[in-house]
């Protein structure tokens, strides 16, 4: 009797267990077990969050003050939200939505304080764009990844405010010509940015990709300043101050400003020149001889990609790729490129033109207009994938000191 | 007579009325948030410019500076401002190295102030007081040979320190287009 109902028991047990049984990974995480025949069990039933297949595992890369985006493993040109880029320079503030406010005051008529439910009553606006750190080029070695060489770029729906609407709103003198970003973060972090970008596409946005914005990226309300260095997009602001003149805060004196030549400083490069890479076929991939979709990323903080060329023969020779619709103003797109690979060792490489009519430069070309002793922002060279005779895929790294 | 004038006050009031819309259906104001107190303002106002605008009251001198620093920032900048492990904050100008510190790359003296009020100890940011933060500042600025040991740093002094890098600062001429700056 004990026996037969525990046979019972075993058998409606292994078929509910089965359809959510759980391994442990390596890792030490739970994930679903792989069932042999999907068709002759049913599955586990709808649920609030939806979940990674337990065979996906992109990750970002973290080091003390960033992670990185895996570029090399995503598709399209939105970033998942959990695998959005990250710098953040005391770490990530707890804020309590309904204890949250934004003041903006200074050289306005009426110095206003807006909740996140003010905020959100204003009329909304949408835009999908990126936003990339003006220090995202790593070099030095043949095996890194495009995560590795520039994961510090990300691509988000964001939805909120136009900054201009509050500008209205609280009366900006017009001889305002600057205003500080304050951030509520644990260094209170601030930038000095001109009014004329808070009138042309500032943003206050509280939506990332469909939900509220991820603490990480400045929960529960940034600026966002689409094309431009993504530290001025100050996440978590408190306070917006208007004034006539820059600050000079050590975000934009000792920090994020770049040696370039004759022994000059440059300050205030806000605009994100165009880039790409390709992110396909990268380091650690094997080629296999045969087609090959050369697949990658463009950008530019100046407007649209014009156009991105790309080179299968080590840059003797470039042609067009074709562009994924749409192609958004200061935004991420996707380029693709058909290749024949027949087995002779080569490089690949990509580059962006953008409306302006700026084309990607070579590294050599950075340090020709710049000089050697070049800081390390706002570089966005070419960057080369070599391709061995075995089908090994290495990074070029060049370095210029 | 008088329903005529109010007949035309009511329709001059839908047409030019408070908050009316405009051509394009969008107010002139939404009347959303609450305005701000001044006492409000004061309490977030953290901000300082390079005249001194902003600065509080107090002061600070080199000696207690010294005090402060071995007590509260050695830890992480080294005994001298130059050891680490976190970012080197002392080197004249003219220093062999490469680092970028205060006293060779730092524009305004009165970023120092700031930097430091708001984001310092790592572990305990905003925890100084106005004059310890003077303080540091006036051993900072001694440490990377821009001011003497007895100069006491206030409101009125420190915007009139001049860095020795600010000279090397020029706004960004990057401007899109084919020219690669």
């Amino acid at each position: 009797m004990n026996k037969k109902i525990s046979r019972r028991k075993l058998l409606w047990g292994a078929a509910t267990a089965a359809s959510v049984a759980l391994i442990r990974t390596v890792t030490g995480q739970s994930i679903h077990a792989a069932v042999p025949d999907p068709t002759k069990m049913p599955g586990p039933l709808p649920g609030p969050v939806g979940k990674r297949s337990p065979f996906e595992h992109p990750v970002r890369k973290p080091s003390d003050i960033s992670s990185r985006s895996p570029l090399q493993d995503l598709y399209g040109m939105i970033t998942p939200s959990d695998l959005h880029f990250e710098r953040h320079h005391a770490g990530i503030p707890a804020i309590d939505p309904h204890q949250y406010e934004l003041l903006i005051h200074g050289m306005v008529d009426r110095p206003t304080v807006f909740t996140l439910a003010d905020l959100r009553r204003f009329p909304a606006l949408s835009r999908i764009c990126f936003i990339e750190c003006s220090g995202n080029f790593r070099t030095g070695k043949e095996t890194m990844t495009p995560q590795d060489i520039c994961g510090l770029t990300s691509q988000s729906e964001w939805t909120g405010v136009l900054l201009s609407t509050l500008f209205r709103e609280v009366g900006v003198h017009p001889k305002a010509t600057w205003f500080l970003a304050e951030g509520s973060d644990a260094a209170v972090m601030t930038r000095s940015i001109p009014v004329s970008k808070g009138w042309d596409d500032a943003m206050i946005v509280y939506g990332q990709n469909g939900e509220a914005i991820r603490p990480e990226q400045g929960y529960p309300a940034r600026l966002l300043l689409p094309g431009w260095e993504g530290n001025t997009s100050v996440k978590w602001i408190r306070r917006i101050e208007l004034s006539d003149q820059p600050f000079m805060t050590r975000e934009e004196t000792s920090k994020y400003t770049e040696p370039i030549k004759d022994g000059k400083i440059r300050q205030f490069s806000f605009e994100i020149d165009a880039r790409s890479i390709i992110t396909f076929p990268a380091w650690p991939v094997q080629l296999e001889k045969g087609w090959i979709e050369i697949r990658g990323l463009a950008w530019s903080g100046r407007g649209k990609i014009k156009r991105v060329e790309v080179s299968v023969d080590t840059g003797k020779t470039w042609l067009p790729a074709r562009l994924q619709e749409p192609v958004l103003d200061k935004a991420h797109v996707c380029f693709r490129y058909l290749w024949n690979w027949r087995g002779e060792e080569t490089e690949i490489l990509s580059r962006a033109i953008d409306e302006t009519g700026y084309i990607q430069p070579t590294l050599g070309q950075l340090v020709k207009a710049r000089g050697v002793d070049m800081g390390g922002y706002h570089l966005n060279p070419v960057t080369a994938w070599r391709i061995r005779r075995d089908g090994a895929v290495l990074f070029k790294p060049e370095n210029w000191k | 007579m008088r329903t005529f004038f109010l007949i035309l006050f009511l329709v001059l009031l839908l047409a030019f009325g408070r908050g009316d819309n405009t051509a394009a259906g969008w107010p002139l104001h939404f009347g959303f948030g609450r305005i701000a107190t001044t006492k409000e303002i004061a309490a977030l106002n953290i901000s300082i410019r390079p005249d001194g605008k902003g600065l509080p009251a107090g002061s600070g001198t080199v000696r207690e500076g010294r005090a402060i620093y071995l007590m509260k920032c050695a830890a992480c900048h080294g005994s001298t401002g130059v050891e680490g492990p976190q970012a080197r904050l002392v080197a004249p100008m003219g220093d062999t190295t490469r680092a970028k510190a205060i006293g060779n790359y730092w524009p305004y003296a009165t970023t120092l102030f700031d930097y430091t009020r708001r984001a310092m100890p790592y572990n305990a940011p905003g925890s100084l007081s106005a004059g310890e933060v003077y303080s540091l500042t006036a051993f900072l600025l001694y440490a990377n040979k821009i001011i003497d040991s007895e100069k006491v740093i206030n409101a009125a002094s420190l915007p009139q320190v001049v860095m020795p890098a600010k000279k090397f600062f020029v706004t960004d001429d990057r401007r899109g287009g084919p020219e690669i700056r």
